[in-house]
């Protein structure tokens, strides 16, 4: 299987800084992998996307050691253009990267810019609004969406490029609960339909156990954690160092285990939260000394 | 209404049957009424689009109902001044770079104060105490273009309390700031509820309301579906459902438990929940 992507002793430095905003990271997922970038402000989360796809260093000046290769191509040696064919990008903000008159137009500006022939483009719009469930919004001005529609928009924007790869920098920012839900069952629906790789870089792990397969913890530019979410959830300490939110029930059951050695096994979901818990307070008579 | 007790204490808000139309037709608030009293603290949720920044907005007359009264101190805002509102209001809003503008942290949290006409001795310790409050003295000389949204968001509030409001309205003041700085910001603004301040604050946070607020008003479709305490908000999963909105982790286990006998009050974070346990097995031992 083709690695989605691949960072191999990775440094970069701004212009003018004088620390590394990731410092000697080798780190990569394979192609259909859902993977959460787990990190405080400043950790190096944006940078970290913002490599994927060629912003930085070719709109960020940046110093990079190390190498970085998307789809076993080295990035640094790819076109933004190509990139972009490649990795779609959506930010914190949707409507910062929202601009045209119409759905439609806003879906269809991707591929355009890269000379994609008009029959394809129309094919490739009407799939886009499908995957994200906005089928028929075509002719509605981007504006006069809602924030989840906006945000759906910007990911059906990136997707008609087509790309192998989708990054996601804080994309449940601007959204509200059931919204989020909603976002998270639609990046599972796209890695299952079509083996997208998707990288989401969040700032809270509440409910991101059960989107992910695997967390990545960064903390000051460097991996401090890898691995499945249950086993980066286990080292809870680890996760507030980092000045992550860490999921409240991952947090209760590390706060057991402290209280309570060996009395409860780690729980990660409310239901089995609340089967622990009660064999606990049952099970007081009986292990009492 | 208890006539006597509203005699005693008027509401330091008022809202009565207020109704907001967006020029181009789109009716955002549709008969919202309520009374907020001196010292409460006040979350206000709900789904994107269901009201809430433009109800937020009124509480300081950035906008005014287009029928219905809005009432700020006693004054009908309609009538009023923001000016004059905003010795009673302090209003911060959701992106920090918008109301930041000065050259120096120090600058920019006396301007408010100055403009309001407090003579220059008054202006220093208010602008000293904003800095103090907020644990940003050091940053005083600094350029606020230079800082963190952390420190930008801390300089945005303390220029608003420079101008010692009686109630504070905060926009999503958490959105954008990691724990360690969310939780920061919940302890400054318990201080401040602790001395007194009215707090409203408006978010997409659960876990932030179920922790720090008392009371709940989930709007949904411009109007209020429901207006209750922390406790109850949280007590009903369809109703949040159909306004948009979840309870956090923590409050449903504790209600589960509570339901099957196991905890005997509800508890909103997990330390909280784990001293409830240890008390438990204490008291069965």
């Amino acid at each position: 299987m083709m690695r989605a992507f691949e960072l191999t002793k990775t440094t970069v430095t701004y212009q003018g800084s004088d620390f590394p905003a990731l410092n000697d990271v080798s780190i990569g997922a394979d192609e259909g992998e859902i993977v959460l970038l787990l990190g405080s402000n400043n950790a190096g989360k944006s940078t970290f996307c913002r490599l994927l796809n060629g912003l930085v260093p070719k709109s960020t000046p940046a110093q990079i050691d190390g190498k970085v290769e998307v789809l076993g191509r080295d990035a640094n040696r790819t076109s933004v253009a190509r990139l972009a064919t490649m990795v779609g990008m959506v930010f914190q903000e949707p409507e910062n990267q929202l601009f045209c008159m119409s759905v439609e137009e806003e879906v269809a500006f991707g591929p355009e810019n890269v000379a994609i022939p008009r029959a394809e483009i129309i094919a490739r719009v009407e799939w886009a609004l499908e995957a994200v469930g906005l089928t028929g919004y075509n002719a509605r001005s981007p504006s006069n969406l809602s924030g989840g529609e906006k945000q759906r928009l910007a990911i059906a924007a990136a997707l008609s490029m087509r790309p192998r790869l989708l990054v996601l920098d804080e994309p449940a920012y601007a959204l509200d609960p059931t919204g989020r839900v909603d976002l998270y069952a639609l990046l599972r629906d796209l890695r299952e339909r079509y083996g997208m790789t998707i990288l989401i870089a969040e700032r809270d792990a509440e409910e991101m156990a059960e989107l992910c397969d695997r967390m990545i913890l960064l903390r000051n530019g460097r991996v401090v954690a890898d691995g499945a979410p249950n086993a980066v959830l286990s080292g809870i300490d680890e996760v507030v160092a980092a000045g992550v939110s860490p999921p409240q029930i991952a947090h209760l059951s590390s706060l057991l285990a402290d209280r309570f050695p060996g009395k409860t096994r780690p729980f990660f979901t409310t239901d089995d939260a609340e089967k622990e818990i009660a064999d606990l307070v049952r099970a007081t008579g009986s292990d009492a000394p | 209404m208890n006539v006597s007790i509203a005699a005693q204490s008027p509401p330091i808000i008022s809202l009565q049957n207020a109704r907001f139309s967006y020029e181009g037709g789109v009716e955002a608030l549709r008969g919202v009424s309520l009374n907020v009293a001196r010292g409460e603290n006040v979350a206000i949720v709900g789904g994107n689009g269901s009201g809430k920044t433009t109800l937020a907005k009124h509480l300081n007359g950035l906008l005014k109902p287009s029928s219905g009264k809005v009432l700020i101190g006693g004054e009908e805002t309609s009538t009023t001044s923001v000016a004059t509102l905003a010795r009673t209001v302090g209003y911060v809003f959701q992106n920090p770079d918008y109301q930041l503008f000065c050259t120096s942290v120090s600058e920019e949290v006396r301007f408010g104060p100055k403009n309001m006409g407090f003579g220059h001795d008054d202006e220093s310790a208010l602008a000293e105490r904003a800095l103090k409050l907020m644990g940003i003295s050091h940053l005083r000389e600094q350029s606020p273009v230079s800082l963190s949204l952390g420190d930008r968001r801390k300089v945005a509030i303390a220029s608003v309390l420079a101008t010692s409001p009686r109630v504070l309205v905060l926009d999503e003041p958490t959105t954008g700031l990691d724990s360690v700085e969310s939780a920061q910001l919940m302890a400054t603004l318990g201080v401040l509820r602790s001395e007194g301040m009215t707090i409203v604050l408006i978010t997409h946070d659960m876990r932030l309301v179920a922790q720090h607020m008392d009371r709940v008003i989930v709007m949904s479709e411009g109007r209020i579906a429901f207006d209750a305490g922390v406790e109850e908000a949280f007590s009903d999963p369809d109703r949040l459902k159909r306004c948009k909105l979840l309870a956090p982790p923590i409050t449903v286990l504790a209600q589960r438990l509570q339901a099957q006998g196991l905890l005997t009050e509800g508890a909103t974070t997990p330390l909280q929940l784990v001293e409830q346990l240890v008390r438990v097995r204490g008291e069965q031992q």
